[in-house]
């Protein structure tokens, strides 16, 4: 039996006194207050401190920027911080082969930058790119409009290194963009809250910057006309980069069409676009429109509820007046916007019971039709609202994965899906 | 490659009477004839006769049929239309097929959403074929896309000359039902993205038939871009095209397609299909797709970075049919080379794109060395190489020989900080070369999904892992056996 002091100086002993301290108030993940936080300088001391509190059975929250901490259910343990803050090195962009390898703890924007010295780009458009690690945000899944045209992250990532609860460091995928030996354990670690390793490092497939870029939009009446003219333009040989549709309880709906072109093909395209769309109502519109999403971060959150919801395409208009049908009444004011087009973020807000009933009246009609909501965040009154709603016939599968990988419950412990 | 034909067990007969049950007469397989057709895929230097072969003809019959073999311990391997080239449809021994051919049909085609729904044994241009009528197509376009079906696409995660620009098969699956290896039945993914959970649809699209059984598939469809356009060049050498292809790219272009063929390559596809290709040391192929104006703007960019890199021919195919021929040669590559060599091994090595012209001289220095001709095909946007080894095996020892190269040629794209397959799969053909690519934790870390799925490894064993985990097993140090480190026994 090692003494709780024993562990502790074994951790510190890993990374050094400089990069290992107690945690503060401000450590706590959904109310729950680590003990400890510890900066790795590289993937190996990473490896040996997971390894170190796993054979300690100390539960483990991998950190990156710390943006989306909250989202999940609140972790049922939470001992030691593993910040990936000072894995952050771009480790080789090959431009001319259009890959970068980054490490976990590197900022987005940081990449972003990195990479359009040479005209290039990680095509995803996440939420807090200037904190937001890439860490993060494949263990999140986060994307945004861009998703439309380039994919999610588990389109664009090709390699990645893990490090798993038993201190191995595993690879898979690799440099090159097509490349199917082996089982695909990149798209297995994105998305999957750091619950079955800790993501060290990331090779990407990049995308040339635009030539040019133009982004129109224009309001509509109602959640059916704002339908029909996202399906109509998906039915269309407009080549856009991203389309969504945002509104609000008050009523107001506008749909934002973005290009990226060649000057001479924006100026068709525009063309096209108004020929296809006919008679609506056009707005003065910019590149701001596509962070909509974060807006809806923006405001307090104590009395909202913050949920990503994920529809069909021709479902948008029933989805949407589904949420006025059950919302109106109970007075719950609400926010969307809906990208890629299907993928919606939610932002309600109003009384505590209301706002959860809401919530579960709107989930189970969509999970009746095959689709889903998952609350990014709630009130902390509302602890008891079930943060990722049904997880279907595969979630025994799950957990089985879950057992192979981390068998003692050491990382993120029951913050995901069906408590995993 | 030697040919490894395995003579075929027996079945117990009450066991052959239950599958009977099952599939009906016409749905089993178990006279020696009948079984020689399915005792390999594409890769036919590797023969395992099965014990029998299943054709079920819906879901509760695989589940059915997969029940029998957890409880009684028999191996299966799910089969397509087996044209494979990785041998991942080669039957095990001792174990049984399970041809999803009868399961055929497309169960619902969603325009709005852009989503089909099929069987697995769809063939892989039906889906196109379906909805072709309203302009839509689906994206992943192996060569041999008018015979190969979805379900082995699944398996493979198939690509193609069209996924430099669309994606691979796991891009366009969004959604499976499976049959797993203890015959339960579950469903990954769905019609709308991001389901809740980890992303096993993603985890089980390439698993090369080690997972379970796909028996339905969601898709994703495309709809057909503006115009199409694609460009043929000429140029000295292979070198001289793979710098017009850097041009390409660094020019922030994303064609649709770029192919590459050398005179051999070339050589062959004229005899076999005369699809009318310039007598050139490197011909390129490049496609444009999407919004006219874009498209005739950055076709003419091509062009002068053709001509800069010493194109001396130049002509792009206005017309499908002018695009039909263009295509035709290189779609029939493979086949061609039984018009300039009795025998030949199809290799499928990706490499970064800029390591081409130092593997392409490396390759001609291993092809001086041999003696053994190797006429090549790329997938040139994305680095992926086809080698075509040729050689006569009426010629004592030219066999191996022609191996041991292709093998060699794998091992360079490995140094080159490439991959042993790019669309082909591993199967049972490079399952050794795995141990050269990746290390024994990475191979080991893949297996635990193995062992989440099927803790029997019942379904494809002994395929993809150089050798299996045992499920539960606690990782640590690897031991040698005592007779290994008397050097008596290896392991291989």
């Amino acid at each position: 039996m090692i003494t709780a002091s024993a562990i502790e100086e074994k951790l510190r002993g890993i990374v050094g006194s400089e990069h290992f301290r107690a945690a503060t108030a401000g450590d706590a993940v959904s109310g729950m207050q680590p003990k400890f936080v510890a900066e790795p300088a590289n993937e190996q001391e990473l490896a040996t401190l997971l390894s170190t509190a796993n054979e300690a059975g100390i539960a483990v929250i991998p950190r990156g920027g710390g943006t989306k901490l909250g989202w999940g259910n609140p972790p049922k343990r939470a001992d030691l911080v593993v910040s990936t803050a000072r894995l952050k090195r771009v480790l080789e962009h090959a431009w001319a082969d259009l890959t970068v390898s980054v490490e976990a703890g590197c900022p987005f924007e940081t990449l972003q930058e990195k990479l359009a010295q040479h005209g290039q780009r990680l095509a995803l458009d996440g939420l807090w790119p200037q904190r937001a690690t890439i860490g993060g945000m494949l263990s999140t899944n986060d994307s945004g409009a861009l998703r439309l045209r380039f994919g999610a992250l588990r389109d664009l990532i090709i390699g990645v290194t893990l490090a798993l609860p038993d201190g191995t460091l595993a690879s898979s995928g690799g440099k090159v963009v097509k490349n199917v030996a082996g089982y695909d354990l990149p798209k297995l670690a994105t998305g999957a809250f750091g619950t079955l390793g800790i993501i060290t490092r990331a090779i990407f497939r990049l995308h040339p910057l635009p030539h040019s870029a133009r982004t129109l939009s224009f309001s509509v009446a109602s959640v059916s006309d704002a339908e029909r003219h996202v399906l109509a333009i998906q039915d269309s040989k407009l080549a856009h980069t991203g389309l969504q549709v945002r509104g609000d309880s008050a009523g107001q709906i506008l749909t934002d069409i973005w290009f990226e072109a060649t000057e001479a093909g924006l100026a068709a395209q525009e063309s096209q676009l108004r020929t296809l769309v006919g008679e609506v109502r056009w707005q003065q519109s910019e590149k701001g429109v596509w962070g909509g999403r974060e807006g809806l971060w923006l405001l307090p959150t104590e009395n909202a509820v913050i949920a990503k919801l994920s529809v069909l395409p021709s479902a948008i208009a029933k989805a949407l007046g589904l949420l006025e049908e059950i919302a109106k009444p109970r007075d719950v004011h609400f926010q969307y916007v809906i990208q890629a087009p299907g993928l919606g973020a939610l932002r309600l807000e109003g009384e505590m019971s209301s706002l959860k009933a809401v919530v579960e009246r709107v989930r189970s009609e969509l999970e009746s039709g095959g689709a889903s909501l998952v609350v990014l965040h709630r009130p902390v009154a509302l602890e008891s609202l079930e943060v990722w709603g049904a997880a279907g016939d595969a979630l025994a599968l799950m957990r089985s994965v879950k057992q192979q990988f981390d068998p003692k419950g050491t990382l993120n412990p029951g913050r995901f899906v069906g408590g995993i | 490659m030697r040919t490894i034909l395995l003579g075929a067990g027996t079945m117990d007969a009450r066991l052959l009477d239950k599958f009977r049950a099952i599939v009906g007469e016409r749905g089993l397989i178990s006279s020696d004839e009948g079984l020689h057709t399915y005792e390999c895929d594409g890769l036919t230097n590797f023969r395992v006769m099965p014990l029998a072969v299943l054709l079920p003809s819906d879901t509760e019959q695989v589940q059915a049929i997969v029940r029998i073999c957890h409880r009684e311990r028999i191996p299966f391997v799910a089969r397509g239309s087996g044209t494979g080239l990785s041998g991942g449809a080669l039957p095990v021994r001792n174990g049984i097929v399970i041809s999803l051919a009868r399961m055929n049909r497309i169960l619902e085609v969603d325009l709005p959403n852009a989503r089909v729904v099929v069987e697995p044994g769809v063939i892989n241009l039906n889906v196109t074929g379906r909805v072709q009528p309203q302009e839509y197509f689906y994206a992943p376009d192996p060569s041999s896309q008018s015979v190969c079906s979805i379900g082995g696409n699944v398996a493979e995660n198939s690509g193609g000359a069209h996924c430099l620009k669309y994606g691979f098969t796991t891009t366009h699956v969004l959604g499976l039902e499976v049959v797993m290896p203890d015959g339960s039945l579950i469903h990954l993914g769905g019609k709308t993205l991001d389901t809740p959970g980890y992303d096993l649809a993603g985890v089980f699209v390439g698993s090369e038939g080690t997972l379970g059984i796909a028996t339905k598939v969601i898709l994703r469809i495309v709809k057909r871009p503006e115009c199409i356009r694609t460009l043929l060049a000429a140029f000295p050498s292979t070198n001289e095209a793979g710098a017009a292809v850097s041009d390409i790219i660094a020019a922030g272009m994303l064609p649709a397609a770029i192919e590459m063929m050398d005179n051999l390559a070339i050589q062959a596809a004229e005899a076999a299909v005369q699809a009318n290709y310039p007598d050139c040391g490197g011909l390129l192929l490049v496609e444009l797709d999407g919004p006219v104006a874009e498209v005739q703007f950055l076709m003419e960019h091509v062009g002068d970075l053709c001509r800069k890199n010493g194109a001396w021919e130049i002509r792009v195919a206005q017309t499908d049919s002018e695009r039909a021929l263009v295509w035709k040669g290189r779609k029939a590559a493979f086949a061609a080379m039984g018009r300039i060599s009795p025998n030949y091994i199809v290799q499928d090595g990706v490499i970064p794109r800029t390591a081409l012209p130092q593997v392409m001289s490396e390759i001609a220095r291993m092809s001086q060395e041999t003696g053994l001709r190797v006429a090549n095909v790329f997938h040139a946007g994305d680095g992926n190489l086809h080698p075509l080894v040729l050689y006569d095996r009426q010629i004592p020892g030219q066999e191996q020989a022609a191996e041991s190269l292709s093998y060699r040629i794998l091992e360079l794209c490995i140094a080159a900080g490439g991959s042993i397959t790019g669309e082909h799969g591993v199967g049972e053909e490079k399952k050794m070369m795995m141990s050269k690519m990746f290390s024994e934790p990475d191979l080991d870390t893949m297996q635990r999904v193995r062992c989440a799925f099927d803790p029997l490894q019942l379904s494809n064993p002994t395929k993809v892992f150089p050798r299996p985990r045992l499920c539960g097993e606690k990782p640590g140090e690897y031991l040698p056996h005592p007779l290994e480190s008397a050097g008596i026994a290896e392991r291989f």
